[in-house]
């Protein structure tokens, strides 16, 4: 049963094509990724879903659950499940992280700041009282920004470039909480040009050049992506396979 | 009202209603000091004038907890002046929590004027939070004077984020010798028409000594703040550091002339001063958590005044 559906979406901004005529069916309860090579579109889709400022404009249509979303603002979005995990997360100063990942959360549960801290190998003790600012390492603000999410427990959830600016620690526990994710029965789309990162999902669309160019079970989309699209030059002008599954 | 029920009314806003016979504490309402429980090694001397308040206050030894001072007025017109005057002796140390209580102001004015002496290798800790009531009509100025000797620490913060600010022209200054720290916070949310005057200053004039100064501040509505914070560096080693980030919403304006001076080679002052409205990172962040924009707004202000 598909979660998500995007019909025909073009996204054209300052004049350059950014997303031409995307289609896409997103099944429920797995784990997808968006993969391509840098400046392929692959975040501008995601943001364009999400309903970031600037990628509102668009042509064609998105259904969640069936319904159109095109009008409905950011929060609306998130309200009715849809959440991201930001490339580079932002910065709070002087908000503490218990705060932070309580805010997105409707069931405040006891232990749920615990229990999301430890899901991504972060210490209660040490970090519910810190601030969410600059005074924590790239790898522990991306780390406490899924735990956020996680504590939501959001239907679908987009993890942008989830292992950029992390050491391989955090790179771990964020691949585990892939797989956790996935258990409590939250779709999620990686956003990623990173193999390895592709490996985590079930099921991945390569994107280049704003397009859609195949789609495919994991183990094929690896060889396709790592074989033929990572080493290719031709960005921009893409061999296109009409978004057909290989 | 009586005495004593107003001294209950200042307490209560003040939320030190309850407090322990080893918890020093002073409440002042208008020019009367209502009441006072001192402990070993505070010595507070106060002497009352027609609008205010004298106080001496000597520290000549380590104070455990932190001593509470509550200032205020319950009446919605009025004056309070305060003139203080510290010494933290030798090798001493102190924590003070004052709360100055405003609830009813419709025109009162509090005018606050501190000398601070902090002896060598002592230290005090000041922390002073406002509580006015929702329509302003109050106008504060604290005006302190901090001499930082010898490897002693200063560090105050100034909060009102609760009721509207008023007028306030805050005035500090402080000059501090080698190895001295000084730290300086100010944290105030302006709304309706506040006008919101901060200079903070410190003046580095041993070796190694430290100043930072940081102003916080969220306006709104018609509120309108002006921040001049000043380091000056005279002395080897001295650092200093000012940092000043206001948000502004709606009609609000917001103003910041971070100053720096350095008068020796061996001296490293810095500075950063962000004025805008809500970040728009943190802003998408929250919204795509499900808060409405209001409530994500109310969270990042929250933050950075807390």
């Amino acid at each position: 049963m598909s979660i998500l559906e995007l019909k025909n979406l073009t996204l054209v901004k300052d004049g350059k094509i950014l997303l031409s005529n995307i289609n896409i069916e997103i099944w429920a309860g797995y784990v997808h990724a968006i993969v391509g090579p840098n400046g392929a579109g692959k975040s501008t889709l995601a943001n364009t879903i999400m309903g970031l400022h600037g990628y509102r404009n668009f042509v064609g249509d998105i259904l969640f659950e069936g319904k159109s979303i095109k009008n409905l603002s950011i929060d609306e979005r998130a309200r009715l499940g849809i959440t991201m995990v930001f490339q580079e997360p932002a910065r709070f100063e002087g908000l503490a992280v218990d705060d932070f990942i309580l805010a997105g959360v409707k069931e405040k549960k006891e232990n749920l700041i615990d229990e999301a801290l430890l899901k991504v190998g972060l210490d209660p003790l040490k970090y519910r009282k810190r601030a969410v600012d600059k005074t924590l390492s790239g790898g522990e603000r991306k780390r406490i920004e899924i735990a956020s999410i996680y504590a939501m427990k959001p239907k679908l959830v987009f993890l942008d470039e989830p292992d950029s600016g992390v050491d391989i620690d955090s790179v771990k526990f964020i691949f585990e909480i892939i797989k956790d994710f996935k258990k409590q029965g939250t779709t999620v789309i990686l956003v990623t040009h990173s193999p390895e990162v592709l490996k985590q999902s079930d099921h991945a669309f390569l994107i280049c050049a704003g397009k859609l160019i195949c789609k495919g079970e994991v183990d094929k989309m690896f060889d396709y992506f790592t074989g033929k699209c990572a080493p290719c030059n031709h960005v921009g002008n893409p061999e296109i396979e009409d978004g057909k599954t290989i | 009202m009586s005495e004593n029920k107003i001294l209950q009314e200042l307490l209560f806003y003040s939320g030190l209603h309850k407090t322990s016979p080893d918890i020093a504490h002073v409440e002042i309402h208008g020019n009367k000091v209502l009441g006072a429980n001192l402990v070993e090694g505070l010595i507070v001397k106060s002497e009352s004038f027609s609008e205010g308040v004298n106080i001496k206050i000597e520290v000549v030894k380590e104070i455990k907890n932190p001593v509470r001072f509550c200032f205020g007025l319950i009446p919605e017109n009025g004056i309070q002046k305060i003139n203080i005057d510290t010494v933290i002796k030798e090798n001493a140390s102190a924590e003070f929590f004052a709360t100055c209580t405003f609830p009813n102001a419709k025109n009162i004015q509090h005018i606050m004027n501190a000398n601070i002496i902090i002896e060598k290798n002592a230290s005090l800790k000041y922390f002073e939070r406002h509580i006015h009531g929702p329509e302003g009509g109050v106008l504060i100025v604290p005006v302190t004077e901090v001499f930082v000797k010898e490897n002693a620490r200063y560090s105050t913060e100034f909060e009102l984020i609760k009721g509207a600010a008023g007028v306030i022209k805050l005035d500090y200054k402080a000059k501090v010798e080698r190895h001295g720290i000084v730290d300086m916070k100010a944290r105030i949310f302006g709304r309706l028409k506040d006008k919101i005057y901060i200079k903070e200053s410190a003046h580095l004039k041993g070796e190694n000594s430290v100043g930072v100064l940081t102003s916080h501040i969220a306006l709104k509505d018609e509120a309108n703040a002006i921040v001049e914070n000043e380091i000056i560096a005279d002395a080897a080693f001295a650092r200093g550091h000012v940092d000043c980030k206001e948000i502004v919403q709606g009609k609000a304006v917001a103003r910041a002339v971070p100053i720096v001076q350095v008068n020796n080679p061996k001296a490293h002052v810095t500075h950063e001063a962000a004025i805008g409205s809500v970040d728009s990172k943190q802003l998408e962040t929250l919204l795509s958590r499900g808060l409405s924009e209001d409530e994500a707004v109310d969270l990042i202000i929250n933050g950075l005044l807390k």
